[in-house]
C-alpha cells in the first residue's frame, strides 16, 4: 500500500468557489458553474480597469454553445485593461439552493458576485428566455427595474436579436445594443473608464452611452399612448403609441443598427472555450457569413442581420486550422442562415474533407440546400442508412410559398428526395408553419398531400432496389409575426385557432395513401401565444414578465417548466390584454413599439413586401436582383458587391 | 503500439464526472497532437479505454488512460505536450509504452489505494484507532450497498486488503475492478455505523483521494498499472 501521497495534489487548494463543496456536490452538473474550461480567460481581477461579465440566460449548455458570446468573449479579453467573464442562468436545482443559502450569483471564471462588474450584458436570443433575465438580476442581488439601480450596481446591457424589439423588456435594462457587437464595444469601454476615473454619475455615463451610434438607454425615451384623454384619430389605433421621444435634444431620435462591413477583417474566437460538460454544440462553429439573400418575409433574421457579407475563403481556412487545433474539437459546422448561398461552399468543404477527413474530424453542414453537390457531400461525411434529408418548404402549396417568398418548389423537392432516394437515403424531415397569413384549408391540407407524393416518389423505385419501407417525417411550428419582417402588421392566430389548424393537417394525412410511411408532429400552442406577445409587445407587457417572475415562472422556453396558467393569471392581474398583441390587424399608420430602431430595411420596403404577399408575387434574392429594401446604405456586403 | 497514459485529477476537476473526463482527453489528445489512432467508419473514435471510473467529488493521483498510437514522441516530450494542453486540476504524470503482450487493458484492474480524511484534516477521535483495529478483527465486516436493483449486503472484509490508521487520515487498499469494487466511503460508513456511540460518519465533510491503481502480479502481489510499461527514451517523432 503506498503512503507516499503527493500531498500537494492531495490538498491542493481547490480555487476558490462561490459555492461551497457540499452544495455543488449536491447539484446536477456542478461542472456548469466552476469555469475554469480549457481557453478561458483567467486575468487578476485587480489588474484591470473595466469587469464585464457576458451572460446568456439560459442554462449552461446551451449558452456555451453561443457563438456571438465566444466572439465578444474574446474581443474583451484582447484588452488588457478589460477583463470579461461568464455567467448562465443557473439550473433549478441551484436557483434554488443559492436562494435558501443567499449566496449570490457570480461569474464562472473569477468566481465574483455579478454585483461587482461594472457590466452585466445579456444576449436576447429567444422571447422565452425573459424570466430567465429577471433571474438572473435578482439571484445578482441587482434591482429588476432599471430605475431602482444605483452606482454600486453594474449597468446592464442588453443585445442579441429579441434587442430588436426591446420594448417589453426596456425598464430592465440600463442599455441596448443595436446590432453587431464588434464595433463599438471598445468605444464604449474607453468612454466609461474616462468618465469612471473622472467620478462621473452612472447618469452622465449613460447620457455619454446613449450618444455612441446604435445605444438605446430606454430611460431617455418616453412613450405616450393613445387613451380617453388622447383619442386616437381611428380607431384602428386605440391603446397604440402615439409617441415615442428622447428626452433630451442630444441623444438621436432613431437609433440606427451597427454592423461589421468586412467579415474577413474582424475579430474571430479562434481559442473558443472548451467544456468540461457536453454543450449542445460541442464542436468548432465556423461563421461562415452573416445574413442572407433570400428575403423570407416571415424571417427575422433574414431582414435584420441584412446585407448578406461572406467571410472570405482564406480567411476561413485559415480560422478553421486555428479553431481545431485550439479546441481538439472532433467536429466542425458550417454556420449560416443559408449555407448554400455561400459563394465559395464547395470549394470550402471540399478542403474541409479533404484536409481533415482523414484526421477524425466530422464535417457537419446543416442548413444546405438539397441537390447533387450536398448530397455528394453528405455521403462523404455521415452515414446515408442512419442519416436523413431535411427540406424546410415552410408552407404546403405553392402560393401560400410565393406569399412568403420561400422559394422552394413542388420540383425541388421531389427531385430532392429523388435523388436522395437513389443514393440510398430513406428518411426525409419536413418543416412547416401554421397559421402564416392567408392560409387556407388547401394550404394545409397541401402538407400531407407533398408529404405523400415524396412517398410515392420512393415506391417508385423497384422494390429490389429499395431499402425497406421510406420516413417521412414532417413537423410543424405554428407562426409568429416578428418586427421588422412584412409580416410585422398581420393578426395570429389564436392558440384554438392553431390546433384546430393542426387537426386538420392531422386529419388528411391519415387519408393519404402513403400515411403509414409519415409521421406528423407539431409544437405547442401555448408557448407560442406567449411568443407572440413578447416578440411585438410594447413597454405595458415589462410588468407582465415581472409577475409571472415572481409567481415562479423561469426557463419558460423548458416545456417541462413551463406554466401557462401562471403566465395567464399574471396578463389577467396586470390587465394586458394577449388579444391586443397577437390577433389585432395593425394597420400600416401605428406607430409600433420598434419603430424608433433603423435596421437599414426601409418600412416602405416591409410594405411593399407585405402587398406583394397579398398577391402571392415573389421577389428576388439580393444576388438575382437588388429589390431596394434599403439596407444598401451601409454600404456593405452583397449591396456594394452587386454594383462592382 | 499500445500506451499507458497516468494522470492526477484534482482541484476544482473533481467536480467533472468520468464521461466528462473522456471527453477531456479526447480532445487533449488532439490539441497535444499525439498520434493517437483511430477506428474506421463514418464517426471514427480514438482507440482509447480509462481505467475504473473515480467517484464525483474525489481527487486522484493514479488515473490511467489506454490508448493506441500509431507513433510516438518519448515519455519526457509526451508528458510535456499533454500538460501544455491541461487544465488547473488535471495533470499528466507518465506516459509508458505497454508491451506487445500485455492483456486485457484495464480489465486487469484489482486494488486501489485510497487516503480519507475529514475536510480542513481534522484529527480523527482519539479512540478510532482502536475501533479500526477492532472493526478490522470483526469475524465478517457486513456492509450494505444501495444499488438500483435495491440493497444488497456483503462481507467486505477479504476487500480490506490493508490499511494504516493515522492521526488525521486513514490509507485503505481495496479490492478494486469489474467482478467486485469497493468503495472507500462504503468502508468508512459501515466503520462509522459498527460503533453509532463513539463515531460519527462525516458525510460530505468525508474527502477521498486515489492514490493508485493496481493489478494481480504474477507473485500473488500486486503491480502499479503503470509499472506494467516501460518509459519510451526516443520517440520516432521526437
Ligand atoms: S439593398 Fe438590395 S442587395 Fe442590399 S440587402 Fe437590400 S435588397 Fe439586398
Amino acid at each position: 500500500m503506498k503512503t507516499n501521497v503527493n500531498e500537494a495534489i492531495a490538498f491542493s487548494e481547490k480555487r476558490h468557489l462561490a459555492v461551497p463543496e457540499e452544495i455543488l456536490l449536491s447539484v446536477e452538473k456542478p461542472a456548469r458553474y466552476i469555469g475554469n474550461e480549457v481557453n478561458a480567460a483567467l486575468k487578476d481581477v485587480n489588474s484591470v480597469d473595466v469587469l464585464f461579465c457576458m451572460c446568456f440566460p439560459d442554462v449552461y449548455e446551451i449558452g456555451m454553445s453561443h457563438l456571438g458570446i465566444q466572439i465578444l468573449y474574446d474581443m474583451f479579453n484582447r484588452r488588457e485593461d478589460v477583463y470579461c467573464d461568464r455567467v448562465y442562468s443557473p439550473w433549478p436545482d441551484m436557483d434554488r439552493v443559492m436562494r435558501e443559502h443567499h449566496i449570490p450569483l457570480f461569474g464562472v471564471e473569477s468566481q465574483l458576485p455579478i454585483k461587482k462588474f461594472d457590466f452585466l450584458g445579456i444576449t436576447l436570443q429567444y422571447e422565452m428566455c425573459y424570466t430567465n433575465v429577471l433571474q438572473i438580476l435578482d439571484l445578482s442581488g441587482i434591482p429588476i427595474y432599471a430605475k431602482d439601480r444605483t452606482e454600486e450596481d453594474p449597468i446592464v446591457v442588453g443585445g442579441g436579436p429579441c434587442s430588436y424589439n426591446p420594448e417589453p423588456l426596456a425598464p430592465f435594462f440600463d442599455f441596448f445594443y443595436m446590432g453587431e457587437g464588434e464595433t463599438r464595444y471598445y468605444e464604449i469601454m474607453d468612454l466609461y473608464k474616462e468618465m469612471r476615473a473622472a467620478k462621473k454619475s452612472r447618469e452622465e455615463i449613460l447620457h455619454a452611452i446613449a450618444k455612441v451610434p446604435g445605444m438605446y438607454v430606454p430611460a431617455f425615451y418616453e412613450v405616450e399612448y393613445y387613451d380617453e384623454e388622447h383619442p386616437a384619430p381611428d380607431p384602428l389605433l386605440d391603446n397604440t403609441i402615439r409617441s415615442f421621444k428622447p428626452i433630451y435634444d442630444d441623444i438621436p431620435k432613431k437609433i440606427r443598427k451597427e454592423i461589421v462591413k468586412d467579415m474577413s477583417d474582424t475579430y474571430y474566437p479562434n481559442h473558443p472555450i472548451v467544456p468540461y460538460i457536453k454543450a449542445t454544440q460541442d464542436k468548432v462553429t465556423l461563421e461562415i457569413q452573416r445574413g442572407c439573400i433570400r428575403g423570407c418575409r416571415f424571417c427575422q433574421a433574414g431582414m435584420i442581420y441584412r446585407p448578406v457579407r461572406e467571410r472570405s475563403l482564406k480567411f476561413l481556412k485559415e480560422n478553421a486550422l486555428e479553431l481545431l487545433t485550439s479546441t481538439g474539437h472532433e467536429e466542425i459546422t458550417l454556420s449560416s442562415l443559408s449555407s448554400s448561398d455561400y459563394s465559395h461552399l464547395e470549394e470550402l468543404v471540399n478542403y474541409l474533407i479533404d484536409t481533415y477527413k482523414d484526421q477524425g474530424v466530422n464535417i457537419s453542414l446543416p442548413s444546405l440546400r438539397i441537390d447533387a453537390f450536398s448530397l455528394d457531400v453528405m455521403s462523404k461525411v455521415q452515414d446515408i442508412r442512419k442519416s436523413s434529408v431535411t427540406f424546410a418548404p415552410e408552407a404546403g402549396t405553392q402560393r401560400l410559398r410565393n406569399v412568403i417568398n420561400k422559394g422552394l418548389t413542388e420540383e425541388d423537392i421531389i427531385n430532392g428526395s429523388g435523388q436522395a432516394f437513389d443514393a440510398g437515403w430513406t428518411r426525409v424531415k419536413l418543416y412547416f408553419m401554421l397559421g402564416l397569413p392567408t392560409e387556407t384549408v388547401d394550404d394545409m391540407e397541401g402538407i400531407p398531400i407533398l408529404c405523400n407524393k415524396i412517398a410515392a416518389r420512393y415506391y417508385e423505385i423497384p422494390k429490389e432496389k429499395r431499402n425497406g419501407r421510406v420516413q417521412i417525417v414532417a413537423s410543424s411550428s405554428f407562426f409568429v409575426p416578428k418586427p421588422f419582417t412584412p409580416f410585422q402588421w398581420v393578426p395570429m392566430c389564436t392558440k384554438e385557432e392553431f390546433l384546430d389548424r393542426a387537426r386538420i393537417v392531422r386529419h388528411k394525412f391519415g387519408e393519404m395513401l402513403n400515411s403509414k410511411s409519415m409521421k406528423y408532429n407539431w409544437h405547442e400552442a401555448d408557448l407560442t401565444v406567449l411568443e407572440g406577445v413578447l416578440a411585438r409587445g410594447d413597454r405595458r407587457v415589462a410588468d407582465v414578465i415581472v409577475k409571472a417572475y415572481e409567481k415562479g415562472c423561469i426557463f419558460d422556453a423548458w416545456s417541462e417548466y413551463y406554466k401557462n396558467e401562471v403566465w395567464m393569471e399574471a396578463f389577467d392581474k396586470c390587465g394586458v390584454s394577449i388579444d391586443f398583441y397577437n390577433t389585432r390587424e395593425r394597420s400600416t399608420d401605428e406607430l409600433l413599439p420598434w419603430d424608433f430602431i433603423d435596421t437599414g430595411v426601409s418600412k416602405r420596403f416591409l410594405i411593399r413586401e407585405w402587398e406583394k404577399a397579398q398577391r402571392a408575387e415573389v421577389t428576388f434574392n439580393c444576388r438575382k436582383q437588388c429589390s431596394g429594401c434599403g439596407v444598401g446604405s451601409f454600404e456593405g456586403g452583397i449591396c456594394v458587391e452587386r454594383k462592382n | 503500439m499500445n500506451v499507458r497514459i497516468k494522470f492526477a485529477k484534482y482541484g476544482s476537476l473533481v467536480y467533472i464526472g468520468h464521461l466528462d473526463v473522456m471527453r477531456f482527453f479526447q480532445k487533449a489528445m488532439r490539441r497535444a497532437g499525439i498520434p493517437i489512432s483511430y477506428t474506421g467508419g463514418y464517426s471514427p473514435h480514438q482507440i482509447m479505454s480509462f481505467a475504473q471510473p473515480l467517484g464525483l467529488g474525489m481527487s486522484s493521483e493514479g488515473e490511467y488512460v489506454d490508448i493506441q498510437v500509431y507513433d510516438t514522441f518519448s515519455t519526457e516530450e509526451s508528458v510535456r505536450r499533454l500538460n501544455e494542453v491541461m487544465t488547473d486540476g488535471m495533470r499528466v504524470l507518465d506516459y509508458r509504452e505497454l508491451p506487445e503482450k500485455a492483456k486485457g487493458g484495464m480489465s486487469v484492474i484489482a486494488a486501489a489505494d485510497y487516503m480519507l480524511w475529514i475536510d480542513g484534516r481534522e484529527k480523527f477521535s482519539a479512540q478510532a484507532k482502536q475501533l479500526w483495529e477492532d472493526f478490522l478483527n470483526k469475524p465478517e465486516i457486513l456492509a450494505t450497498k444501495e444499488s438500483k436493483k435495491g440493497e444488497t449486503t456483503l462481507d467486505i472484509k477479504p476487500h480490506i486488503l490493508e490499511s494504516q490508521m493515522e492521526e488525521d487520515r486513514l490509507y485503505l487498499r481495496v479490492s478494486t475492478g469489474s467482478a467486485i469494487n469497493i468503495k472507500p466511503d462504503l468502508v468508512f460508513r459501515t466503520f462509522c455505523e459498527a460503533y453509532p456511540d463513539q463515531l460519527e460518519y462525516p458525510g460530505n465533510k468525508l474527502r477521498i483521494h486515489r492514490i493508485d491503481l493496481y493489478a494481480d502480479d504474477e507473485n500473488g502481489g500486486f503491480i502499479s498499472l503503470n509499472d506494467m510499461g516501460t518509459v519510451v527514451l526516443e520517440g520516432g517523432r521526437s
